[in-house]
């Protein structure tokens, strides 16, 4: 009647017989699989590692890098105060006349441990405050919630500028302003991970878990923490960041550990920014070379950790 | 072979003298040796490979396909709205004559809209959340410049409402879809596809997020308003049976190329390429035989003859309250589960199907402890679930395993599949390391999958495989009974018609029980032995298969039992 009426057949090709073929020629892939294959392509990833690698050579081996001391008796000479580079001083000296490339290397195991444990207990903190809240919901969920907007309120420098003039001098140590930075910094991560588990928790899976029998607080640790760990660590690795950064606030306000510090240095050198600004650059660089190495290595984990920034590529 | 491809030959001849012949009416849309890619460069994967397509004036057109055919994608490079890197990189695509291919962006606007309306697949996310239904279809007026003036585009709104089918059309206008059903949206955004009249309407599973009754419903109207006004219809589906009811012609796709067209009843009554004999062979809305394993015939006449049975699960009166929140501190009771009794006996399925919201889902909660029931009670195995410790209860869970619907989010994805598998070997201390990967490999090949899955991850396999996993995870335990809800709804009917054979299967070897949740009466004639209509909460209908099939008792039921798609065809060898 009309070419409506007309019966095609295309040619039969083979692979339209198999029914969902298994493919095993595909490489394996998860989450973290997919996440090393995008980042080990990337330059800038490469680069990131290795700085952060050598920063933290440095803070575990800082005499691998200098014999001079940074401070003490025999380490400074008020004659060469602001005195510029001579052999076996690159960098010159402080106005206190101690080396400055000394005080840089040992400066950095400061920054590094104070900037680590800092981050690592503001991490844990705000890990268990949120996963808690969101998987038990109800009354747990609005108690913790309210006590992470409470912290919220308070800025963090704030708040261990008081427990460090609080804590008697003979106390202060890493450890004491590790806690007082981290102690006040967890409110946001505890919010991301709070958003994350109440998204994670109800996928079937954790449903199809507690139906095999598995207890409640075990399906949390085992299946849903995992699946809602990538967006803290990102978060986690730029906060490291912001760590080292109050460190060295805190020494710079003098309310730091008072030793070697980069915070400290750059705090003592800014007196005589006019004589000799080399003293105040290097600790200057020194910080925000650190900052910028672990912040970008946050930015590109965020990146191939996020399945939809993936897809557009 | 060769007699397939003698018929090829052939058929292409009669094409050709075809077209001879009809030279007067020209096709509306016009489709040669459409190519589109995907990614630029190296990277550009080709997904349409030479489509040719013709949909004359007045004609209905259903294209239809498994997901990654390439149906959706040749109906957006129709409309120009190819997603991300899309890009038609040969062919032509006419539209009365003039190639859109070649059309700049300006025109492909014009054109849009006036010549080609649109009804996209998903009415939740298709209408913005933010502004009325009036503010949205009176959008569509003004941007096709169907009338100018704030009093004529709204009388032209109402119209367009009106004809779409929503009663009390100048109330609505004001409301906002979240106060609008499913079924309301898609009438609204139908309504805004035709506002302009456009000769070609591009229907992209218009209904499949919908309940079948509703879906007929808002299809017989568009039939209507397509019929009365001449508008040409290409019809994306992957449902046979809607296609074989709503289009004149059927065009089939697979892997990005078509490999059969012609007539509907053509295509199901003589399908002549091996993956079109195997779509209509495993279609359910088409099928009328109960999948069985081959080792014996267990089919149930009469709700009688397993009455004496005993029961592996049997449900009494079962209820289950909500408190709806009202805002401030009010609330108002709402009854999900109203008075639900049905058993199940031994080594048989029972399927509960109802629509959305008719509670079949809360059920299956709470047959699996995972809910609490306001009153009534659950037996399994004779013993009362209420009564149970917890340690009965964690017991219990290893008698009885759930199969969920999405097989995306039911396996952790950071885990291997071998210990996924293993993990309820695991909670429930079974074996020792070595006894439980033995016990993996042996359910893998239980599902027809190799075992070097066993080191791979969920993400790696496709949605059947997936579904194939969380069985072989539910029979790890040996379980008595596995619940079923809705384990095949999200599965494309060659898949689905897999994983329903497998279940056959695994049944007759391993006598296990199936309470099977699902929303597709088709499935459910080919899946089930029992079958128990919910509706609002309430067990509207319940007896065995064929009883329920040949003679509904309840309107509702038939009302479900008229909605399959494809129920008007008959095939031969059926």
């Amino acid at each position: 009647m009309s070419s409506n009426a007309t019966h095609y057949v295309a040619p039969v090709k083979a692979e339209q017989v198999v029914v969902d073929a298994v493919r095993l020629d595909e490489k394996k892939s998860n989450l973290w699989l997919d996440a090393w294959r995008d980042l080990r392509r990337r330059p800038l990833f490469w680069i990131s590692v290795v700085m952060c690698a050598i920063i933290v050579v440095v803070a575990l081996w800082p005499s691998l890098f200098t014999s001079v001391p940074p401070q003490g008796s025999g380490a400074c000479f008020l004659s060469k105060s602001n005195a510029g580079p001579e052999p076996g001083h690159p960098l010159g000296f402080t106005r206190l006349g101690c080396d400055v490339w000394s005080r840089l290397v040992h400066g950095t195991s400061v920054s590094m441990a104070v900037g680590l444990m800092a981050t690592a207990i503001g991490t844990l903190i705000g890990v268990i405050m949120g996963a808690l809240a969101a998987f038990y919901g109800g009354f747990l969920d609005s108690l913790l919630s309210r006590v992470g907007d409470i912290f919220f309120t308070i800025p963090y420098i704030v708040a261990a500028i008081v427990v460090m003039t609080v804590v008697p001098r003979d106390l202060r140590n890493e450890l004491v302003l590790a806690f007082a930075i981290g102690g006040f910094s967890w409110a946001s991560t505890a919010r991301i991970m709070r958003a994350e588990v109440l998204r994670v928790k109800q996928l079937d899976f954790v449903m199809a878990s507690v139906s095999l029998g598995l207890s409640r607080f075990k399906t949390l640790v085992v299946h849903v923490l995992p699946n809602a760990l990538a967006p803290v660590i990102v978060v986690a690795t730029i906060g490291l960041g912001s760590a080292i950064v109050a460190e060295a606030t805190l020494s710079f306000l003098g309310v730091g550990l008072g030793g070697v510090s980069w915070g400290a240095d750059i705090s003592q050198a800014q007196t005589s920014i006019r004589t000799s600004p080399m003293a105040l650059f290097w600790p200057s660089l020194a910080l925000t070379v650190t900052v910028l190495a672990f912040v970008t290595l946050g930015e590109l984990l965020r990146d191939a950790l996020d399945p939809k920034s993936r897809a557009q590529r | 072979m060769t007699e397939i491809q003698n018929e090829v030959v052939t058929s292409r001849a009669a094409r050709r003298e075809a077209t001879k012949e009809n030279a007067v009416t020209e096709p509306l849309l016009k489709i040669r040796g459409l190519n589109v890619s995907f990614g630029t460069g190296k990277k550009a994967r080709e997904v349409l490979h030479g489509v040719d397509l013709d949909v004359y004036p007045g004609e209905t057109v259903a294209i239809v396909g498994e997901s990654g055919s390439g149906k959706s994608t040749t109906a957006a490079a129709v409309i120009d709205l190819l997603p991300g890197t899309g890009k038609v990189t040969g062919g032509t695509i006419e539209l009365d004559g003039v190639d859109i291919t070649r059309a700049s962006r300006r025109e492909m606007e014009s054109i849009r809209g006036r010549e080609i309306g649109y009804v996209p697949q998903d009415p939740m996310s298709n209408l913005n959340p933010v502004w009325s239904i009036g503010f949205q279809v009176e959008e569509a007026i003004r941007a096709n410049g169907l009338a100018s003036g704030r009093r004529e585009v709204r009388a032209r709104a109402i119209e367009v409402l009106q004809n779409a089918g929503l009663a009390d059309a100048e109330r609505r206008l004001h409301q906002f879809p979240h106060q609008f059903s499913g079924g309301m949206r898609q009438r609204a955004l139908i309504g805004i596809g035709l506002a302009a009249d456009p000769k070609l309407l591009i229907a992209d599973e218009p209904t499949s997020a919908l309940d079948v009754t509703v879906q007929r419903v808002i299809l017989d109207h568009l039939a209507s308003l397509t019929r009365d006004k001449g508008t040409s219809v290409l019809f994306i589906t992957h449902d046979l049976g809607l296609a074989a009811d709503r289009a004149d012609r059927i065009v089939v796709m697979n892997q990005g190329e078509i490999v059969e067209a012609g007539p509907s009843r053509v295509i199901l009554e003589n399908p002549q390429h091996p993956y079109t004999q195997r779509l209509v062979a495993a279609a359910p809305s088409l099928a009328s035989q109960r999948i069985q394993a081959a080792v014996e015939e267990r089919g149930v006449e009469h709700l009688e003859d397993v009455a004496d049975a005993h029961p592996v699960v049997e449900v009494r009166d079962l209820t289950k309250d909500y408190r709806i929140r009202k805002g401030g501190f009010r609330s108002e009771p709402f009854r999900a589960v109203d008075g639900v009794s049905f058993q199940i006996p031994r080594g048989k399925t029972l399927a509960l199907v109802g629509e959305s919201g008719s509670g079949k889902s809360t059920v299956a909660k709470m047959v699996l402890q995972l809910e609490t029931a306001t009153s009534g009670q659950i037996l399994i195995d004779g013993k009362d679930t209420a009564q149970m410790g917890q340690k009965d209860v964690f017991r219990l869970r290893s008698r009885m395993q759930p199969v969920f619907q999405d097989p995306y989010g039911s396996l952790d994805p950071l885990r291997s599949i071998g210990a996924l598998i293993a993990e309820p070997l695991r909670i429930h201390g079974v074996g020792d390391e070595k006894s439980r990967q033995a016990r993996v490999f042996e359910l893998l090949e239980q599902v027809s999958l190799p075992r070097e899955l066993a080191w791979r991850y969920p993400n790696e396999l496709s949605g059947g495989q997936r579904q194939r996993i969380a069985i072989a995870r539910a029979l790890a335990l040996k379980p008595a009974i596995v619940v079923l809800d809705e384990a095949v709804s999200a599965l494309d009917v060659l898949v689905q018609d897999q994983i329903l054979k497998l279940l056959a299967d695994l049944q007759g070897e391993l006598g296990l029980t199936y309470l099977f949740i699902t929303h597709d009466l088709a499935v459910v004639r080919v899946a089930a032995d029992l079958v128990c209509v919910m509706e609002k909460g309430r067990v509207v209908e319940q007896g065995t298969v064929d009883e329920i099939f040949a003679n509904p008792q309840e309107a509702y039921t038939q009302r479900l039992l008229d909605a399959i798609p494809g129920a008007s065809v008959n095939l031969a060898g059926h």
